[in-house]
């Protein structure tokens, strides 16, 4: 058993996942294996390393602000499961 | 004795902060070469990136984040020597990827703030500025990718790509804004100042500036901030004013019936002028920010030295040096100043030289040309009398060859058919007599038929002496030269 509570139900529901009742209890487990092992690391003192947002030591990768051409309207609605007014036509959604 | 003792209505304190969205005006989006264009058909500006494909990888544009730069130098901004890219994660159909990529612990920009130009407040506001002077300060600057643009039917929505993944910049305010008014000017000196540095078209009623507000209402004499509440679908200058002020009234009218209000989002209703309730805190998005691992971070020294020699002169300087260097009152360089193009105009206008002052040239920009251009709904930018004309036109009505209502004639002629102020000028027969020969021939004329009159003058009358000149006015079809009539008459009358 995990030192770490995990709300898997919110965290399946955020996810949108439906989970039964044995996969909650898996996934539960599993998660919690993933949380003690920051508890390894944070035995160590890391105070003097710099944080990194990537494990590749590369940064400032960029392209040139030149636009270069796109996909046709067919092209770009060819996986579309439904398509009207040119568009991607989807259950009516309003926040 | 008995003492009838009234409740005293405490009075309300009202925070605000502001949440602007600004599309830049890039070539190309933020994370694919797909043009970042307004208008295009539907769905013809997507590629595998913005469209969310499996396996497509972003790439970052450079020419936004050297403008996202740009604009925390023009604030006041510090840029954090590393930046990185965060995955914003929540799930609607606008964004196929089922997270946008955004900037959460380390955006470009950190701090700063937005002066509130006087001339920004509504018109009616400006005679009554609470905190003239006053600069609001911001949280931060971040840069992250737009999303598609949904159309609601019937039965269905439908949704096009092309603004999916095209850069947006998101200015945080500070609950740093007292009213309705502050918020307006807030929105327009931002406005200003991001035309100025080029770097949004920030055309509120296109989309191209979005803005988010955050109020809070508290009695006077609590510390701490009342319930945030968030209003959206806000899409006009004047519609920030008007839910503001809306809004506001709905929380104190909650509070004094005893109410309590809760942290909450609620949409703007300009048709209707009342907010709704959208969702309350206990459904507030939980996004699960983490860094995006598809992005590498940027190193920003380089790009804040590069972008630091293209800072351009702020709204304020320009009403500043308008003042020192072309004698113009304080509030006509606020006119000047508070349009980037109009500025251009007017000093090409003077740059024209065409030997009038330029104190001048601002008075006709401001008076004459704003107001037709206002009449007839025409940016300056599409104004039919170029700068130049306009100025050598000023040069001949102020040395005195046309008169100033045969100038304003002139000037609507230029405005109506482009022609230049002396074509114009010619066919209206408007040109000054300036031949004395001609105009002494008339003079005489009018002496040979008055002798009384000149008795008159002659016996110490000096007034007398206009009606010859009224008379010279009148046979030249008003177009003598005044100035050399009224000498000739004197020197012939009583010389």
């Amino acid at each position: 058993m995990s030192a770490h509570a995990i709300d898997i139900q919110k965290a399946a529901s955020l996810a949108r996942l439906k989970l039964t009742p044995d996969e909650a209890a898996l996934y539960e487990s599993q998660l919690g294996k993933i949380l003690d092992y920051m508890d390894v690391l944070a035995r160590y003192d890391l105070g003097s390393v710099e944080p990194t947002a990537h494990a590749m030591p590369v940064h400032n990768v960029m392209r040139r602000d030149e636009s270069r051409p796109s996909f046709t309207q067919d092209q770009a609605l060819a996986n579309a499961p439904k398509s009207s007014h040119h568009q991607f036509q989807i259950p009516k959604v309003v926040e | 004795m008995e003492f009838k003792v009234t409740p005293v209505m405490p009075q309300y304190i009202v925070t605000i902060g502001l949440e602007v969205h600004a599309q830049l005006n890039t070539r190309s989006k933020m994370f694919c070469g797909c043009a970042a264009e307004y208008g295009a058909d539907p769905n013809t500006l997507t590629c595998p990136t913005c469209l969310g494909l499996p396996g497509a990888l972003p790439v970052l544009n450079e020419a936004a984040i050297e403008r996202t730069v740009l604009t925390g130098i023009m604030l006041g901004c510090t840029t954090p020597p590393v930046v990185k890219w965060d995955r914003k994660n929540y799930f609607y159909p606008d964004m196929p990827k089922n997270y946008q990529i955004s900037q959460y612990d380390l955006p470009l920009c950190l701090g700063g703030g937005v002066p509130l130009y006087d001339l920004a407040y509504p018109k009616d506001a400006q005679r009554s500025i609470a905190n003239p002077g006053k600069v609001v300060k911001l949280t931060r600057i971040h840069l992250e990718e737009d999303v598609a643009k949904s159309t609601h039917h019937d039965r269905f929505t439908t949704i096009d790509f092309n603004r999916a993944g095209t850069p947006l910049m998101e200015i945080v305010s500070e609950p740093d804004i007292d009213s309705a008014e502050e918020a307006f000017a807030y929105l327009n000196s931002l406005r200003q100042i991001l035309i100025y540095g080029g770097v949004s078209d920030a055309d509120m009623e296109k989309g191209q500036l979005r803005c988010d507000v955050n109020i809070s209402v508290r009695p006077e004499g609590q510390k701490e901030l009342g319930a945030k509440i968030e209003l959206k679908n806000i899409n006009s200058m004047s519609a920030v004013r008007r839910a503001i002020k809306a809004e506001t009234s709905r929380q104190i009218d909650c509070l004094q019936r005893g109410e309590k209000l809760i942290q909450s989002t609620r949409r703007w209703d300009d048709d209707h002028g009342e907010t709704t309730l959208m969702r309350t805190k206990e459904d507030a998005h939980d996004y699960r920010y983490f860094p995006d691992p598809d992005l590498l971070p940027v190193h920003t020294a380089d790009i804040l030295a590069r972008v630091r020699a293209h800072v351009p002169e702020l709204p304020h300087e320009k009403r500043a040096r308008f003042e020192r260097d072309y004698g113009c009152s304080t509030y006509d360089a606020g006119v000047l100043a508070s349009d980037k193009a109009l500025a251009s105009y007017y000093e090409d206008a003077v740059a024209a030289d065409a030997g009038v002052s330029a104190k001048k040239l601002a008075n006709w920009v401001i008076n004459d040309l704003l107001g037709v251009m206002n009449d007839n709904a025409i940016a300056i930018t599409g104004c039919p009398v170029k700068p130049e004309q306009l100025s050598a036109l000023v040069s001949t009505v102020e040395s005195g060859k046309i008169s100033g209502s045969q100038a304003k004639e002139v000037f609507n002629e230029m405005f109506q058919t482009r022609r230049s102020p002396e074509d114009i000028i010619k066919a209206k027969g408007f040109e000054q007599m300036n031949d004395a020969g001609a105009l002494e021939t008339m003079v005489d004329q009018i002496i040979a038929g008055a002798p009384d009159k000149v008795a008159e003058v002659r016996g110490g009358n000096e007034k007398a002496m206009n009606w010859f000149t009224g008379q010279v006015m009148k046979l030249s079809q008003g177009k003598a030269n005044p100035k050399m009539v009224s000498e000739l008459v004197r020197k012939r009358v009583l010389g």
